[in-house]
């Protein structure tokens, strides 16, 4: 190595991974529900296209958590995003497609993709 | 990808109870279930909180799972990493609240600490460099050798007020600037890592769980004095330290971040390890120094200060571990951000390894400042089994024993001091009602009449001296002359001993003396040892009242000392006892007690 920026390459590309072992979980949380019910259902495939997209996108302070069943199994895979100072959102049969929706529009964008969500869906 | 990160420690604590197997275990289980990909292990260094080792924390959730077993492993990896749930009945307790799981943060353990010199320990695998470049490691040199005049980085640190957490807490950046006002030339850059003190393992702590801020720091402080050359004198007695530094070593030159021509800046610097064999006095800087030479370790006297001359005869600097283990950070963040932490006279945090009669034995960084009552019943959980606190015991055998009513003094450099103790490096010892002062004095001084070095009489012949009075007073042949004499000849060797070894032993016995005048009085007036612990000031007694005469004891008793004829009170032969304890054992009545 002879320059800092070989050093910053090296950084930016460990700092996803150890940060995640921060204490302090003050962002956002996606949290994917990964009980029998859920991976039955293929919550594994979406768990990793959220790890994914967060770790491609560079963005800090989100954190993709995995939960045992919520209790509306009918509805796995079943995520939520839980953003400090708003309401929790609620995202029901998602899909590795969905996923990516979700993190484009409502983790970069700011704005919940309400036709994925429990409300609509039990419309 | 990663989701899942599972650390498990590799301290040596937790390593003593088998984390490498929990590992093995955990790495097959992961396969097994096919989540390699998904969920990484990596094995860390110290978490602070040994008394609950073999510890585990799983991210991103953060769970703490303690006391864990080879056995538990398939569980947590079938439940939690595999279906989210997490084991709460592995958990640890303080973190299961009300059915949720607390953050490691929210309990009392970790709530109050502050981690600067332990911000990687238990966090970062200590093994492989690149996870401490993800912490914004080696920044600090990068920024100092492209950015900063050599004087400017001493001035950093001055004006942080960091000083030295080996004990005797001397400015760091003074000692730095007496090295660089030295003409150029070959100088040395030292750390000391031979942390001898009874109970003291923070130093450990940090070379095991990240060796590389102390590379790091060092070859800052190369680059600001001068020098193209650093030892780290570690104690042999430190295998998995000697082991993780060697490889942090390597990593580190392979990377050009030791070597030649570092980051291109022309500044070169390297680092060579020696092993201590084992000798207190060592830690001595002087002596540190004399041993790095190859010679026998003794100290010499002072001035000229290693600044001056130090390690061959060339202008040195020695600093301790956890000193380094702050520079990196204190560059990156500024001398502001340092001296807003701590007290006026004592910046930053300090490390203290907890031990003796305390809930929570384990590592805890606090800021400068922190009451002993905090560290002990705030952080530590207090003394177990409901006893009282009888005292602490800071600096091992260089210092004293602070008695209930200084608790709440914030600790500092010169607050300890004020109340006849030292910071020392950190050891913390809590002593409950069952402890006996005058044998604590005795068992600390034992220690450094084994390790004087012999060089000097007052530490040779004084110490031991000091120690047949002890003797004398604990087998109750005491007088109250022998107090006064023994205070008069802890005076003379403190004020005429060559090193701080001699200067700083007699220190466990004056303020024990201070303190806990009463016990020594007890010892020799009374021929009593209040708290049960001095053998031959110790009577086992029969209360007639509570014998029912079931003659359990008189059998049970190996030499026969114990007489009375059925259904009649019995009697202890004091002569013939040898205070085995059996007879206490076995009486169902409790009538037997200690006096």
């Amino acid at each position: 190595m002879k320059s800092l920026a070989e050093l910053s390459a090296i950084r930016d590309k460990m700092k996803n991974q150890v940060a995640s072992r921060a204490n302090d979980l003050d962002g956002t949380k996606i949290i994917v529900g990964m009980a029998t019910c859920g991976i039955a259902a293929g919550a594994r495939p979406v768990l990793n296209a959220f790890v994914e997209a967060v770790a491609g996108s560079g963005i800090e302070n989100v954190t993709v958590a995995q939960t045992g069943c919520i209790g509306i199994c009918q509805y796995e895979p079943v995520v939520e995003v839980v953003e400090p100072g708003k309401d929790k959102v609620t995202y029901v049969k998602m899909t590795a497609e969905k996923a990516q929706r979700v993190f484009d529009e409502h983790i970069k964008g700011g704005k919940p993709v309400t036709e994925f969500t429990i409300g609509s869906a039990q419309k | 990808m990663v989701r899942s990160t599972v650390l498990i420690c590799g301290g040596t604590g937790c390593s003593s109870s088998g984390s490498a197997k929990i590992k093995d275990k955990m790495v097959e289980e992961i396969k097994a279930a096919g989540l390699e990909n998904e969920v990484k292990v990596v094995v860390t260094g110290c978490f602070g909180l040994c008394a609950l080792g073999p510890i585990m924390i799983v991210y991103p959730e953060g769970t703490f799972y303690s006391r864990v077993t080879v056995e538990d492993v398939p569980e947590i990896v079938s439940e939690h990493l595999l279906k989210g749930r997490i084991v709460k009945h592995l958990a640890y307790d303080e973190t299961v609240k009300d059915n949720e799981i607390l953050s490691l943060n929210d309990t009392a353990f970790y709530k109050k600490q502050k981690r600067i010199a332990l911000r990687n320990c238990g966090v970062i695998n200590p093994e492989n460099i690149d996870e401490y470049i993800g912490t914004d490691g080696y920044q600090a040199l990068g920024k100092v050798l492209t950015e900063m005049q050599p004087q400017e980085v001493i001035d950093v640190i001055k004006a942080s007020g960091l000083r030295g957490r080996g004990g005797a807490g001397f400015p760091t950046g003074m000692k730095w600037q007496f090295a660089a006002n030295q003409p150029a030339g070959k100088k040395f850059v030292c750390c000391n890592a031979d942390e001898g003190d009874p109970g003291a393992f923070m130093d450990r702590s940090i070379l095991e769980g990240d060796p590389h801020a102390l590379i790091e720091a060092m070859a800052i402080a190369g680059y600001a004095i001068g020098s193209d050359q650093g030892y780290v004198y570690v104690r042999a007695e430190y295998p998995i330290a000697v082991q993780r530094l060697q490889i942090a070593l390597n990593q580190a030159r392979e990377y050009g971040l030791l070597g030649k021509d570092i980051f291109g800046t022309g500044f070169n610097f390297d680092i060579e390890l020696r092993l201590g064999a084992g000798a207190f006095v060592c830690g001595e800087e002087t002596a540190l120094m004399t041993s790095i030479e190859g010679k026998r370790g003794e100290p010499r006297p002072r001035p000229p200060f290693p600044a001056v001359k130090g390690l061959y005869g060339r202008p040195s600097i020695l600093n301790n571990v956890e000193t380094y283990a702050n520079v990196a950070q204190i560059i990156l963040k500024g001398a502001d951000w340092f001296k807003s932490m701590g007290t006026e006279k004592s910046s930053g945090t300090k490390v203290f390894a907890l031990g003796g009669k305390i809930k929570n034995t384990g590592l805890v960084e606090v800021p400068m400042g922190t009451t002993l009552r905090d560290i002990i019943y705030e952080i530590g959980g207090g003394i177990p089994d409901g006893k009282k606190f009888k005292a602490a015991q800071t600096g091992g055998p260089s210092g004293g024993c602070i008695p209930e009513k200084h608790l709440d003094t914030p600790i500092d450099f010169e607050n300890l001091a004020a109340i006849g103790s030292i910071m020392g490096s950190g050891g913390l010892i809590v002593m409950d009602e069952d402890n006996c002062m005058v044998d604590i004095a005795k068992f600390f001084l034992e220690f450094t009449v084994d390790e004087s070095c012999g060089k000097c009489t007052p530490c040779r012949v004084g110490t031991v001296r000091m120690l047949e009075i002890l003797d004398k007073i604990t087998s109750g042949n005491g007088t109250l002359e022998d107090i006064d004499k023994l205070e008069e000849l802890c005076n003379y060797v403190k004020s005429a001993s060559l090193c701080g070894l001699g200067q700083t032993a007699p220190n466990p016995v004056l303020s024990t003396l201070q303190y806990f005048r009463d016990e020594y009085v007890a010892h020799v007036v009374d021929k009593k040892c209040p708290a049960g612990v001095c053998k031959n000031l110790m009577r086992y007694v029969i209360i007639e009242d509570k014998c029912k005469g079931c003659t359990a004891c008189a059998r049970k008793c190996p030499v026969g000392a114990i007489t009375g004829t059925v259904k009649q009170p019995h009697v202890i032969d004091a002569e013939k006892c040898v205070k085995c304890g059996v007879c206490i054992e076995t009486c169902k009545f409790g009538a037997i007690v200690k006096q």
